[in-house]
């Protein structure tokens, strides 16, 4: 089930090209059936594949691809581009209301994650728009959904607006909406039942529930491991309420995400977030251009950039460069590194968006816990102070004594010696090298 | 056409006396008049069983044999633009990628060999080697497994939102109205609200629920609940466990303790590991199985959601690339409504009326030019 990207796809087709020098007619047909096998195995809806074939189709026919000397690159160009103009260019920011309160409604299938997304949504509001958010507990069919929603609302300490399940949601919502005024609440989020797409009665609650909160932001929250079906659940959704936005969620697993391309060309709607992890702050602003890479099978390396970007403190890097520049980095100093390194999240996410590595195989068996760093972080911590500066003054006896202090064995700790050492080395020579490029990890070398 | 007619025998002793044209009510007046005999019942209640899979698969089935159909009308000859229009019929109802290409490319083979150039005459070979692939795992035990006079246990795995809990209610209601001792353990201690969405459960079908505070290590649930169920002589319990993406090491390795902890006490539990997969869910559904089983060795899928899609192709290609049968299939939001799948019967509603146009061709003669 190795998932190819589509340069590798492309690739392969070039190779058996080669050999005849000149690209034809027939050549572009055969590229573009990969380009189509690639979209398909990333799940976007076969409708919006064969929309997008055609015009991509047509560019490579017109353009200089056939006289190309690297006709695969320039067909995965084309497709880049086409790509994500379809995806919509730019990130598109919530809609809020210049009359308080802004209301957010959220809508979608069951198990789409829109409970969770609405907890997100407001610790996003509060923490970057400075927003007063209240919850609202519309679904009053899933057991125990109000109770998910308090607690979500007690994890983020944002009041939840709750009056069981034996009142219409209608009538929660407009209670809630003057619960918000009264209390200066200057954002409203309401949370509704999950429900299919074809649920007549339901989705009539839906417009009711419009009707009476006229939101400025209807969310679609969407699964993004969603199948060919994604195009029918946003249609039905688009045409019933109007949506203004939608939220792909669970995009911290391994799927394409072509569901993304599918949602976005039926409805022409942007795609506002990206759902991250089960934690409350894990809600990104969604990068439609990266979200195009992903779907091919390209990575997302801007994403690690700025996420290294996020967590490393510039002033701490300032200090640090200055102390690789006058080789007095020291193990201490290599302690708050790892730090750092950690702040960066689970290391399989990191290495997942990175191009390439779902290629490497057994990667996702790999442990990437994080229990290495923590380990090493051990070892210098059971050292002295001084030791800690003057590495080179531990010998036999202190080494033992580090390995029982921090519960590891003697070869961890030598080997850690051994590469701190090298590091330094490298260090050296990084500096001696002048007007080299700025690499965002050229200071992060981890000895494992 | 000597493949449909086989297939059709084959099919026939499962097909539902008449039931395609009846509504429920009609059915219902059946049962209403009082004078039915015992057996007479069961094959009402086989027959409404029956129903409801045939109206939870209408729209898959009409679906994929219209656009069939209409794939035979539009193209004529066998060529490339024919199959790629198949490819797009069979992915368009998520039969999985890989299975779709195996399939087209075999039909490929045979229309080159056989020589055959109208797309109607290649009908026949498309359901022969559809049935192909889903009789290649024939074997694969489809009931569940149930330890008579001993605690079974069942543990119900997934990625996040697919209808964990809910299907475990359901299955407890079905167990429970089976005569069985149901007991539920709350293994999901990481989301809000999980518990005590599973303890409404519980309340509602009236089973025991075991559980700790959210936040408790789910091993240690797994532990108190298996020793509650053998005190207590339980029948059947059935654990709910937090969802997590299969690409998350830790939350799987997590998954993995729980099952040695199950283990310790009751050596060859837990008896069966059901994989739940939301039917709307794409290619993906093939990576979730997959790390899934290698984890806690899953025996059985439970496709949910199927009544809200034209989906569930994905049944065909879970079958082909992994192994793993599916054994039951959420229809509906009622307590009664996760059934025991039979591939049997989805195979042959898919193909229900292509077989029966097949032979209407056949009678005709094919006597047009």
């Amino acid at each position: 089930m190795a998932f190819e990207g589509l340069g590798e796809r492309l690739q392969a087709t070039m190779d058996r090209i080669k050999s005849k020098g000149k690209v034809s007619e027939s050549d572009i047909k055969v590229m573009m059936r990969e380009v189509r096998l690639a979209l398909l195995e990333a799940d976007v809806n076969f409708k919006v594949v064969k929309q997008f074939i055609n015009q991509v189709k047509e560019r490579a026919l017109g353009s200089d691809v056939m006289q190309s000397l690297t006709p695969g690159q320039q067909v995965i160009k084309i497709v880049k581009e086409e790509l994500t103009d379809l995806m919509g260019g730019d990130n598109q920011k919530i809609n809020l209301s210049q009359k308080p309160p802004t209301v957010i409604m959220m809508v979608g299938l069951q198990g789409a994650g829109k409970t969770t997304t609405a907890g997100k949504l407001a610790l996003h509001l509060r923490k970057n728009y400075n927003k007063k958010p209240l919850l609202v507990a519309g679904d009053i069919y899933r057991p125990a959904a109000i109770d998910q929603l308090e607690t979500v609302g007690r994890q983020i300490d944002v009041p939840v607006f709750a009056l069981g399940d034996q009142v219409k949601p209608q009538q929660i919502v407009t209670e809630a909406l003057d619960h918000a005024r009264a209390e200066h609440q200057d954002t409203v989020i309401i949370d509704t039942a999950g429900r299919l797409h074809i649920d007549e009665g339901l989705m009539n609650e839906l417009k009711d529930i419009k009707e009476i909160a006229k939101p400025d932001e209807i969310m679609l929250v969407v699964d993004s491991m969603t199948g060919q079906d994604a195009v029918n659940v946003a249609e039905s959704f688009n045409d019933m309420l109007d949506i203004t936005g939608v939220t792909l969620t669970k995009l911290d697993g391994d799927t394409r995400g072509g569901a993304a391309l599918s949602i976005r060309s039926v409805t022409d709607k942007p795609i506002k977030f990206a759902g991250m992890s089960e934690k409350m702050d894990g809600l990104e602003t969604f990068h439609p251009d990266r979200m195009a890479q992903r779907i091919l099978g390209m990575g997302d390396v801007l994403s690690i950039i700025e996420k290294a970007q996020a967590t490393v403190d510039e002033d701490e890097q300032k200090v640090l460069q200055q102390k690789i520049k006058d080789q007095s980095f020291t193990l201490d100093d290599f302690l708050e590194q790892m730090d750092q390194v950690k702040n960066l999240g689970p290391l399989d996410d990191l290495l997942k968006m990175m191009p390439g590595a779902n290629k490497i195989k057994g990667l996702d068996k790999m442990q990437m816990s994080g229990n290495e760093i923590d380990h090493v972080q051990a070892i210098i911590r059971s050292m002295t102070m001084d030791e800690r500066e003057n590495p080179s003054k531990i010998n036999a006896s202190r080494k033992k004594r580090i390995a029982r202090g921090s519960g590891r064995t003697l070869q961890e700790v030598n080997r850690l010696l051994k590469q701190f050492n090298e590091m330094k080395k490298m260090m050296k020579q990084m500096t001696s090298q002048k007007g080299k490029k700025k690499n965002p990890f050229g200071n992060m070398g981890l000895p494992f | 056409m000597s493949f449909l007619k086989r297939l059709k025998d084959r099919f026939q002793p499962s097909r539902e006396k008449e039931a395609a044209g009846k509504s429920v009510e009609e059915q219902n007046e059946k049962l209403d008049d009082g004078l039915i005999s015992i057996e007479e019942f069961e094959e009402w209640e086989q027959e409404q069983i029956g129903y409801k899979f045939k109206a939870g698969l209408e729209k898959s089935r009409e679906k994929f044999q219209n656009e069939i159909n209409e794939l035979m009308a539009r193209y004529r000859t066998v060529d490339e633009d024919f199959f790629e229009a198949l490819e797009e019929v069979l992915i368009g109802a998520d039969v999985g990628f890989n299975t779709v290409m195996e399939l087209t490319d075999e039909l490929r083979h045979v229309a080159k060999v056989e020589n055959i150039t109208e797309s109607r005459d290649l009908k026949e070979t498309i359901v022969e080697k559809m049935v192909e692939i889903y009789e290649r795992n024939d074997d694969l035990p489809e009931t569940v497994n149930i330890q008579e006079d001993d605690l079974t246990v069942i543990l119900v795995v997934g990625v996040n939102g697919v209808g964990k809990t809910t299907s475990i209610g359901k299955l407890a209601y079905k167990y429970k109205q089976e005569g069985k001792n149901v007991m539920l353990a709350a293994g999901d201690t990481f989301r809000a609200g999980a518990i005590n969405q599973l303890k409404v459960w519980g309340s509602r079908v009236d089973v025991d629920v075991i559980s700790q505070s959210e936040g408790s290590d789910p091993a240690a649930v797994m532990f108190d609940a298996i020793n509650a169920a053998k005190k207590r002589g339980t029948d059947v319990l059935i654990c709910d466990t937090a969802g997590r993406l299969q690409n998350k090491g830790n939350l799987m390795n997590e998954l993995s303790k729980m099952k040695n902890v199950i283990q310790k006490t009751v050596p060859d539990a837990p008896h069966e590991s059901l994989l739940v997969l939301d039917a709307t869910t794409g290619q993906n559904a093939l990576s979730q199985a997959k790390a899934f089983k290698e984890v806690t060795d899953v025996s059985g899928i439970v496709l949910t959601k199927l009544d809200g899609t034209a989906k569930g192709g994905i049944v065909l290609a879970i079958r082909n690339e992994l192994g793993i049968p599916v054994k039951f299939v959420g229809l509906g939001e009622q307590l009664d409504d996760l059934q025991e799948f039979s591939a049997e019967n989805y195979v042959y509603g898919l193909f229900a009326d292509m077989i029966s146009n097949a032979e209407e061709l056949d009678d005709s003669g094919g006597d047009d030019v």
